[in-house]
């Protein structure tokens, strides 16, 4: 078991935040953590981090993270936040060359054999070679996404943790992340786990859902087993599955989608 | 690839270095008497290799005299020592600064810590508190105790808000520290009214008249806590492109933030009783100098050492021989170059955006 969460508690003053979660996360599988607004996905994902304070286990391979140090926790776990401020003019490889951080410790040691490799791996898995060296300020979102995504990828996690990675992106940069990120899942010994709004992204790329609703887990499992109208109705009060489909419905009929109007 | 990036930071050095060598000649050589290149050199020489034989070989050899020798030996060579050391911890402090807090407008004085150091000072002159015990002037006692106290306060209030000590509120209580801090400032002044006068030329900042003894507490204290802040560019890089990143990435945030505050203030203790409250140094250097570095901490921080110190020995030969005989304070100098330098650079990186 790569990460095993045991009755996971947060609490902001009187507010519940997560309430005794429980789950886990094998090797090669992908978790995809849904729900309304405010069921405490990124809470979690802040608690698993050691952002927040907790209360219950999380345990990364059998061993409590609270006892990592902060370096040691990041080459067992790898973060990609929503989006990201920049103030200053780094170059796309100055900020991938950070994420080998975690990876050369100790005094001196400021560049590792390998380190260069995984940079070059890294710039080239997410196609920022030939953006190596333009600003960080002149990059568009997605542009900016994929070079926080290689920076992850440089820092050579175990376990990918990612706070709806493509909240604000189009379609295209949509596909391109989430592409990426499963190819980087079928190398052995990685595991993701992924916040996300869009049922349909969760469905089609995770192997397992898990439902969350004010703090707690309502249903967890394979994807199908998740998904489906009486879960979904009752923690989003309405009728999302068909609401979904009649969204894509309006695709099917050639007549609609000629003129693009809505149905 | 990597040894052309390597040659070019070594020729960057041996550029920086050159002019910061050049500027302290000039400055040396030049002021209310001035003393031509070739004199000033030769007195150096003189003055170096005696002091060379009375030290290996006990010999009394003669030490070279004059007018121009006392005025350079005793007056100019430590000052100017003085204004080089301050202006390259100044600007260090606010490279520092800048890269942790990740905003180009935070500075050793955004912090409150100068501020703090300086009412610590105030307080000093103003009640004539001194330390038989300790060699040095009680003003620098209680500039660096106000300013780790100062330290302590505002970091004590961030942290109750929020345990992140997150850029945010930390700006936002560091400035409200500074207007409380002045204001209590005004009020120590009023309670000791004979001494305005040496408490404003003071405030305002001044190294007239410092001598080797000054120069060599501001050069141990640049040692440490520079070493500090010089030793911590990789997570200053972390920082500067986001704190949050940083946590990602495994940098133990408190810790590290913790360590450079420490030496930030520490930095600015020593250099505010010193030379009194010095503005904008701290704030105009490092952002002129990413322009030509970029933000890379590891090239930003050492050219800001050299780009600090040439800076501030230009404005200091300003403020001796811009109204000579007269003397202007420097951080007058510093404040009005400064803030006018500062202005330009925010408008046109802001109408770049």
């Amino acid at each position: 078991m790569m990460l095993s969460v045991k009755d996971l508690s947060v609490r902001y003053g009187r507010n519940q935040i997560l309430d005794h979660v429980t789950f886990s996360v094998e090797e090669g599988h992908w978790l995809m953590v849904v729900g309304p607004n405010g069921a405490g996905k990124s809470t979690l994902i802040n608690a698993v981090t050691r952002n927040v304070a907790y209360t219950g286990n999380v345990l990364f391979e059998e061993e409590d993270i609270r006892l990592k140090k902060p370096a040691e926790l990041a080459r067992c776990m790898g973060v990609l936040a929503q989006s990201h401020e920049t103030a200053y003019s780094f170059s796309v490889e100055e900020v991938v060359a950070l994420g080998r951080y975690a990876h050369s410790s100790g005094f001196l040691s400021r560049c590792r054999e390998g380190d260069g490799d995984a940079i070059e791996a890294a710039l080239a898995l997410t196609g920022m070679k030939n953006s190596r060296s333009r600003s960080i300020l002149t990059l568009s979102g997605g542009e900016l996404q994929r070079t926080f995504l290689a920076q992850v990828f440089a820092q050579d996690p175990k376990l990918l943790l990612l706070d709806e990675p493509t909240n604000h992106l189009d379609p295209a940069y949509q596909k391109q992340i989430f592409d990426l990120i499963s190819d980087w899942l079928k190398k052995p010994g990685r595991a993701v786990i992924s916040v996300i709004h869009d049922l349909s992204l969760a469905k089609a790329y995770g192997t397992e859902v898990m439902l969350l609703h004010r703090g707690q887990v309502i249903a967890g499992g394979k994807a199908r087993d998740v998904l489906k109208p009486a879960y979904l109705d009752r923690v989003y009060g309405m009728d999302v599955c068909g609401w979904m489909r009649r969204m894509l419905s309006q695709w099917e009929d050639p007549e609609e989608a000629r003129t693009g109007n809505r149905a | 690839m990597k040894t052309r990036k390597e040659r070019f930071r070594a020729l960057e050095y041996l550029f920086f270095s050159a002019l910061t060598v050049a500027v302290f000649c000039l400055c040396v050589c030049i002021g209310s008497v001035n003393i031509p290149l070739g004199k000033t050199l030769s007195v150096f020489r003189d003055a170096l290799s005696s002091i060379i034989q009375r030290c290996l070989f006990r010999s009394s050899a003669a030490f070279p005299e004059g007018t121009d020798v006392s005025i350079l030996l005793t007056v100019r060579l430590p000052r100017v020592l003085c204004v080089a050391i301050t202006g390259a911890a100044l600007s260090l402090v606010g490279a520092a600064m800048q890269g942790l807090l990740k905003n180009p407008l935070a500075d050793g004085s955004t912090l409150g810590v100068s501020s703090g150091a300086a009412l610590g000072a105030v307080v000093a002159i103003a009640f004539g508190i001194t330390f038989p015990a300790l060699p040095f002037a009680g003003t620098m006692v209680m500039a660096i105790l106000f300013a780790f106290l100062s330290l302590l306060i505002i970091l004590g209030l961030t942290a109750r808000l929020d345990r992140s000590l997150s850029t945010n509120t930390i700006i936002l209580i560091g400035v409200i520290y500074s207007m409380f801090v002045s204001s209590l400032m005004s009020i120590v002044i009023t309670f000791a009214a004979d001494r305005v006068q040496h408490i404003t030329f003071w405030t305002m900042g001044s190294l007239q008249g410092k001598g080797y003894p000054d120069a060599a507490i501001l050069f141990g204290a640049l040692l440490v806590f520079g070493g500090v802040i010089l030793f911590h560019q990789r997570e200053l890089n972390a920082f500067a492109v986001g704190e949050e990143n940083a946590r990602h990435i495994g940098v133990n945030v408190r810790r590290v933030k913790l360590t450079l505050l420490i030496a930030v203030s520490g930095l600015v203790g020593v250099c505010v009783s010193v030379g009194g409250s010095i503005g904008f140094v701290g704030l105009v250097t490092p952002h002129m100098l990413r322009m030509l570095t970029g933000p890379n901490h590891r090239r930003l921080l050492p050219a800001s050492l050299f780009g600090g110190a040439c800076f501030l020995m230009l404005a200091d030969l300003v403020a001796r021989i811009l109204l000579n005989p007269r003397e202007l304070n420097i951080g007058i100098v510093t404040s009005l170059t400064g803030a006018v330098v500062f202005v330009c650079i925010f408008y046109r990186t802001r109408r770049g955006k």
